[in-house]
């Protein structure tokens, strides 16, 4: 963990956010800080709290309580105008299958007013290795290709916060090596603040900045993956993940930011 | 209210049934069904009754034609929002800055453009092959129109809630909906034809006084206002009430965290 304050804009943040299921806490008193230009890691065992807490953050799920801003402004109060400046790509989510891909994004770069959207939308294709598939039917799609044309939807309005769900689940290495590749690439040329979960521990080295590890729904582990490697002696991530999803090792009780 | 957003997803449904004309087979196909079996049915009815009553039996085709108008418009509404949950395209809806409003807007279009089609085929071949013209309902038929459309967005917005509120295992509600009402507001008969009991029912819903209103002027070419009034006053009920227990039903599956089990089963 850093010991220097980060000075960057917060761009979403949780505070004390708990989420029951019929009693059960899906979250518990879930605190943490994502900034410009941060690739934050979410992870955790199946279960951990991971999905709840990204469907909060989303909107999708309401909190049981605490708080959760984004771009400083409380989230379900401004939930329309934080979506205009946000987008989200998930695998268990899927863009219409029986349209072409270029009406599938024709139709959400007009959601976002995007202007000039032929040109932004063969930009982005064109970044993802993707322009022959324009006249394809999305259902048709490979999982690879399908997940890099969610992608290009996803940087469709250029977000300064996107939020990744298992962006390379069910991608052969090679183009979840590309897929990685891209969105650091244009994460890091446009200073997105991405929120990201995976189960795969190579995209979470490659790509994130920080991480925080959920376990039962609270955090219990937080910093840069070298510091996490460092502090379970282990040489890889992978490792890490599976003393915590079993024996919910606490690697060291995670440093509270200060109060703005 | 964004119009360029509720533009955007009436644009998605124009895509999907371009692309897929099956669809557009189902939004003519049915309604050709009942109004050829109607049709003969009444043919029969003529050929074999007074001269007088032959003509005004000519009735069944207009209600089968301002039946559809309700049932259409529900449907847009309903199916509409089927359509994302069976593309699994749900979730990237709400997680778009996209208002409840202009989600539900765009699905009134679509409602809109659906009765277009079938109204326009069915009252062509109702004219054409039982010489059965809608246009008989004279400015009436704009009203009329409106009112069946309002009350079957309104379905469509109840329907659409109650699939919400129960996921998919209560999706054929979106076809069974209205045929629940059908009975009770007299689309094929008269309210003083129903039970006494049942009657004060019937006017309960804003169809009733459609349909009732629709033979009167078949009959005589002239309708009461009072009927209109009733529907127009009984559709803002039903359209608030419908928009609130919508709306309601959301913030409840987003409170109790079903959105997304919902969007991505």
């Amino acid at each position: 963990m850093s010991a220097t304050p980060d000075t960057r804009e917060v761009v979403l943040e949780a505070r004390e956010l708990t989420r029951e299921f019929d009693g059960v806490k899906a979250l518990d008193r879930f605190s943490f800080k994502l900034h410009r230009g941060e690739v934050l890691g979410l992870l955790g065992a199946n279960g951990a709290g991971k999905t709840t807490a990204m469907n909060c953050l989303l909107g999708l799920t309401l909190p049981t309580s605490g708080e959760l801003n984004a771009f400083g402004l409380p989230l379900q109060a401004n939930r329309i105008s934080i979506l205009q400046r946000s987008n989200f790509s998930s695998a268990y989510t899927a863009l219409p299958g029986n349209l072409l891909v270029w009406q599938n994004l024709s139709v959400f770069a007009r959601i976002y007013g995007v202007p000039n959207p032929k040109k932004k939308i063969a930009e982005l294709m064109e970044l993802l290795e993707i322009s022959h598939l324009g006249k394809r039917v999305t259902g048709q799609l490979s999982a690879g290709e399908s997940t890099r044309v969610n992608l290009v939807k996803a940087f469709l309005n250029d977000p300064e916060l996107l939020m990744l769900d298992e962006p390379t689940a069910s991608l052969d290495p090679d183009i979840a090596d590309k897929v990685r590749k891209v969105v650091r690439k244009v994460q890091r040329e446009r200073s997105i603040a991405i929120l990201y979960t995976s189960h795969n521990m190579r995209d979470i080295e490659e790509v994130c900045d920080r991480v925080i590890f959920l376990h039962k729904g609270k955090i219990v582990c937080e910093g840069t993956p070298t510091e996490i490697m460092s502090r379970s002696s282990s040489n890889n991530l992978e490792d890490v993940f599976i003393k915590i999803a079993r024996d919910g090792e606490i690697l060291d009780e995670p440093k509270k930011e200060e109060a703005p | 209210m964004n119009l360029r957003i509720i533009s955007a997803l009436v644009m998605r449904y124009l895509f999907l049934y371009s692309r897929t004309p099956m669809r557009l087979v189902e939004l003519v196909f049915w309604p050709l069904v009942d109004l050829v079996v109607w049709g003969n049915v009444t043919v029969f009815i003529q050929k074999n009754s007074d001269a007088k009553f032959g003509e005004f039996i000519l009735f069944f085709l207009g209600a089968m034609i301002l039946w559809d108008i309700l049932f259409r418009a529900q449907q847009g509404v309903a199916i509409s929002f089927l359509e994302d949950v069976w593309t699994r395209n749900l979730l990237n809806v709400f997680v778009a800055p996209v208002r409840t409003a202009e989600y539900l807007g765009a699905t009134f279009v679509v409602g809109f453009l659906r009765i277009l089609v079938t109204c326009c085929v069915m009252s062509l071949v109702s004219w054409i092959g039982y010489s059965f013209n809608i246009f008989q309902l004279q400015w009436w038929l704009l009203p009329f129109f409106l009112n069946l459309m309002v009350f079957g967005w309104a379905l469509g917005m109840i329907s659409t809630a109650l699939i919400l509120r129960w996921g998919q295992a209560a999706e054929s509600l979106a076809w069974a909906v209205p045929f629940f009402i059908q009975p009770v507001v007299c689309v094929f008969y008269r309210v003083e034809d129903m039970p006494a009991w049942s009657r004060p029912i019937a006017w309960l819903f804003p169809a009733t006084p459609i349909f009732e209103g629709m033979r009167e002027v078949m009959k005589s070419g002239t309708m009461n206002w009072n009927y209109l009034w009733l529907s127009v006053g009984l559709n803002v009920i039903y359209l608030t009430l419908a928009g609130a227990l919508f709306v309601w039903v959301l913030n409840l599956t987003r409170k109790r965290g079903l959105l997304t089990k919902f969007a991505t089963q």
